[in-house]
């Protein structure tokens, strides 16, 4: 009654079935297919390098490229905690009232006279506790991600005004000296403190994604949320803490930007959940989860930066072709990760 | 099989578990003993709760009442990973695997090898090859994505998953449904080692020769109940299949003849015409005639290219060579909707997966194919709709309770046969059906042979494709074989052909032979 076909035998016979050449072959493959649109970003960035050092003067001097890094630090920070989102296939857009919120509560406290060494991990710790209660939303109460993160974008952007409506400068002597300290490298490379501190966000999750059980778990998620469950993984657990991640990145990141800007303002970082957004996208992780990397999150920020510093040294052109840019750019990278799914299946 | 005198203590006890899913009770004071060292074969038809038996002792599914003891004391089964942590290691029916992460990430996720610095990379790959090893793929690169994978290849990766912690419990939920003769014994001779160590496990498949081959005792379920158990090696065949099924085993024997007798019945004038059809890199030019009245069974190993011919043919995928002629006139189907428009339905050989929209009731479903036929400026009343179900109603044997469940949270059976319904009720002149019998169980597949057996005797051309080659040559007119990605001959059905001259047919080729070298 049950006679299946019978197998060829021969490795040859199964070698075809599973889809490939040669071990050779499907190495290259393989290479090419997992770090594409990382590639695909780095050669973007390369890109614009090489136009930008042809058509300027200095443009190509390690000055820019280490502004770079000093200008955008607060912003690869945002992107860092926005991979661990997009990865599990959800959405934060409450990083950048985090951000406002935090810089303001810690220019704020620091006013009234507080030590940094207080103030610093408190301000991290207001963005943790935000991360928590939209992972609370996003998993007890099934809510979608993007509007339990809405919802907390219009809570954390009113606490700023609550907080302080207008513009603290800082003075604190710990936390001045803090964000004035820097360092040059090979004499010329100038990095200063927020730089390190986003470096060292950069790694650490890095480590967590890729070595870390709760890292694997948020691939495993973005590949299919009943497939993580059937496979026995924490997935409560991880939807949780990577919003949690976010939460405590955007605190983070605001006090890297109270440290750019010497001060806090409720007005800061709107809109800027989307530029974190467009870095991650634009660095190739997919929007539905399951496939991106943080280093090339970190590229997507740097090319989202050197078209701010493109249009800078053009001179002539008014800011805003920033976003024209970055928008055909975004578009141009969700075809090509389209162009990959598709062919892929 | 090592004799066993007296039983040891079951592992893992389940006693009078009773589930309801929507009001319907699933499971009814189900009893169930795991022991250690012994391959406990679960049976049963389409929706007699095998799969939810398997829910239930995973925590996966809510148990309404009932008692689940391990190692003699009670547990509240309540996720998978804390079923993994007491050592039941379980291979769902579902695609339970991650499709971005690498082959090794899959079978080590929530098990790699840690170290004080956290994933040591190199020894979980290396622990993943092992596994993966042992059930014959030392051919899978362990860093390719797992998507790239071959449905057979995914399945063996579900089950390296589960075997690579040496589980005290492994329970296999239909392991075998997509693997061919060599991958399944090699994965039953698994299955036989680890027994042999001590494990104990539980394995549902619809192959009642893998489950005699493998299995040291039987419980059959039907209808949420157990209806018998038995050691293995003393129970019959027929009457295994008549509990299950609980009819008459002659059933099985009518369809037989009703069939035989309609092989001498003259085929009708060619409807469907390949032309030297063929697409690079999938299959070489063929040409494949398709007659009303008539069924035409492809067969070949999986890899053969009998999907592919049958995609080609039905607007699936577009051909890049070669030539389509139906009723005469030269067609080019861009899609699966234009090739319905010439009322050519195909059923795809993962229908469960891309056919069935589960938040549809079962209602819906059928009448999806049809109303997209028609435009959605024409809709199907509620009174032609009923008419439309109660026709497949009967010929399929659904269930009218079914009707307005979400089909989703229907049997993969019956899901099967609501997918047919929807085929036909389209009236299709040429049904082309891949695979539609795999993992189903018997009497749902006499169900669907006796429908495809009507269909032919009314007209319409029915293409069969089946790796059941005795169904394909039970069924079939005429017998198309390929392999290889190309049609190697023709066989005209009759009393001297059997399954042994298709198998004969394809080892005789030696690729030399070009798709002329008719039988």
């Amino acid at each position: 009654m049950t006679t299946t076909v019978p197998d060829g035998g021969t490795t040859q016979g199964a070698r075809a079935r599973r889809g490939g050449g040669g071990p050779a072959t499907r190495r290259a493959l393989r290479l090419d297919r997992r770090y594409l649109p990382v590639v695909g970003t780095f050669v973007v960035l390369a890109l614009i390098l090489v136009v930008g050092g042809m058509r300027y003067d200095n443009f190509l001097s390690v000055g820019v490229l280490a502004n770079l890094f000093i200008n955008n630090s607060f912003l690869i920070v945002l992107a860092v905690g926005m991979t661990f989102v997009i990865l599990t296939g959800g959405i934060d857009l409450s990083v950048g009232a985090v951000l406002a919120l935090s810089a303001v509560t810690a220019a704020y406290l620091l006013n009234a006279g507080m030590p940094a060494g207080v103030v610093i991990p408190l301000v991290v710790l207001v963005g943790s506790v935000i991360g928590l209660l939209v992972g609370a939303m996003v998993h007890v109460f099934e809510i979608q991600p993007f509007i339990a993160t809405l919802a907390a974008m219009f809570f954390a952007r009113g606490l700023c005004f609550l907080v302080a409506p207008e513009s603290i400068p800082i003075s604190e002597e710990t936390f001045v000296a803090l964000a004035g300290w820097d360092t040059w490298i090979g004499g010329q490379w100038r990095i200063t403190s927020s730089v390190v501190i986003a470096l060292v966000v950069v790694a650490v999750a890095f480590y967590l994604l890729h070595y870390t059980q709760f890292g694997r778990t948020v691939y495993a998620i973005g590949g299919g949320e009943q497939s993580a469950r059937l496979m026995g993984l924490p997935v409560a657990r991880t939807k949780v803490l990577v919003y949690v991640v976010s939460g405590t990145c955007a605190g983070i990141g605001g006090l890297l930007f109270a440290m750019y800007s010497r001060s806090g303002y409720s007005l800061t970082g709107v809109a800027m959940e989307l530029d974190a957004i467009a870095a991650v996208v634009i660095g190739g992780t997919l929007l539905t989860g399951g496939t991106g990397f943080v280093l090339g999150s970190v590229l997507g920020v740097l090319v989202l930066g050197l078209i701010q510093t493109v249009i800078t040294f053009e001179g002539t052109l008014s800011s805003w072709w920033t976003k024209i840019v970055i928008g055909g750019l975004l578009l141009v990278f969700v075809i090509l990760q389209r162009v990959l799914t598709v062919r892929r299946t | 099989m090592a004799p066993r005198t007296a039983p040891a203590d079951p592992v893992v006890e389940m006693y009078g578990i009773t589930v309801e899913r929507s009001g319907t009770r699933v499971l009814d004071d189900v009893d169930l003993l795991l022991r250690p060292g012994e391959v406990h074969a679960l049976m049963g038809e389409n929706g007699a709760g095998k799969s939810t038996l398997i829910g239930a002792l995973t925590g996966t599914v809510p148990i309404l009442a009932g008692d689940v003891l391990v190692d003699g004391a009670p547990r509240t089964p309540e996720s998978v990973a804390r079923s993994r942590a007491e050592g039941i290691a379980t291979v769902f029916q579902e695609s339970h695997l991650s499709p971005h992460l690498t082959v090794a990430e899959n079978v080590m996720i929530g098990h790699e090898v840690r170290r004080w610095f956290g994933i040591d990379w190199s020894s979980t790959r290396e622990r993943a090859s092992a596994a993966l090893a042992a059930l014959g793929l030392e051919d899978v690169d362990p860093r390719a994505p797992l998507e790239d994978l071959s449905p057979a290849t995914k399945q063996l990766v579900a089950v390296a998953r589960a075997i690579v912690l040496e589980p005290r419990v492994l329970v296999l939920d239909e392991p075998t449904s997509s693997l061919d003769a060599a991958e399944a014994s090699r994965l039953l001779g698994v299955v036989r080692r680890l027994r042999d160590q001590g494990a104990a496990v539980l394995f549902v498949s619809h192959f009642l020769e893998q489950v005699f081959e493998v299995s040291d005792r039987l419980t059959v379920l039907r209808g949420g109940r157990v209806v018998a158990e038995y050691r293995t090696a003393e129970v019959e065949r027929a009457e295994l299949i008549s509990k299950m099924i609980g009819e008459d085993i002659d059933a099985l024997q009518a369809l037989h003849s009703e069939r035989l007798s309609h092989h001498y019945a003259q085929p009708g004038e060619v409807t469907l015409r390949a032309a030297s059809l063929g697409r690079r890199g999938v299959l070489e030019p063929t040409d494949v005639e398709l007659s009303r009245g008539e069924v035409v069974g492809f067969a070949g190993l999986r890899g053969s290219g009998r999907t592919e011919l049958a995609r080609l043919m039905s607007g699936v995928e577009r051909p890049d060579r070669g030539e389509l002629w139906f009723d005469g006139a030269r067609v080019q189907l861009r899609s699966p909707g234009a090739a319905l428009r010439y009322r050519i339905a195909m059923s795809s050989e993962n229908l469960r997966d891309d056919g069935i929209v589960a938040g549809l009731t079962v209602r819906q479903n059928i009448v999806l194919a049809l109303q997209a036929l028609r435009g959605w400026t024409r809709p199907l009343s509620r009174g032609e709709q009923d008419a439309i179900v109660d026709t497949y109603l009967d010929a399929l044997r659904l269930s009218p309770d079914d009707l307005d469940r979400p089909a989703g949270e229907l049997s993969g059976g019956t899901q099967q046969k609501v997918l047919l319904a929807r085929l036909l009720a389209t009236r299709p002149h040429v049904l082309i059906l891949d695979e539609p019998t795999r993992g189903i169980d018997i009497a749902a597949k006499l169900d669907i042979q006796r429908r495809v057996a009507r269909l032919a005797g009314e007209g319409v051309a029915v293409v069969f494709i089946s790796s059941e080659l005795e169904e394909v040559v039970r069924l079939s007119d005429r017998i198309v074989v390929l392999k290889d990605r190309e049609k190697i001959g023709e066989l005209s059905n009759g009393p001297g052909v059997t399954v042994d001259t298709i198998v004969e047919m394809i080892a005789a080729d030696t690729g030399e032979a070009g798709p002329d070298a008719e039988g």
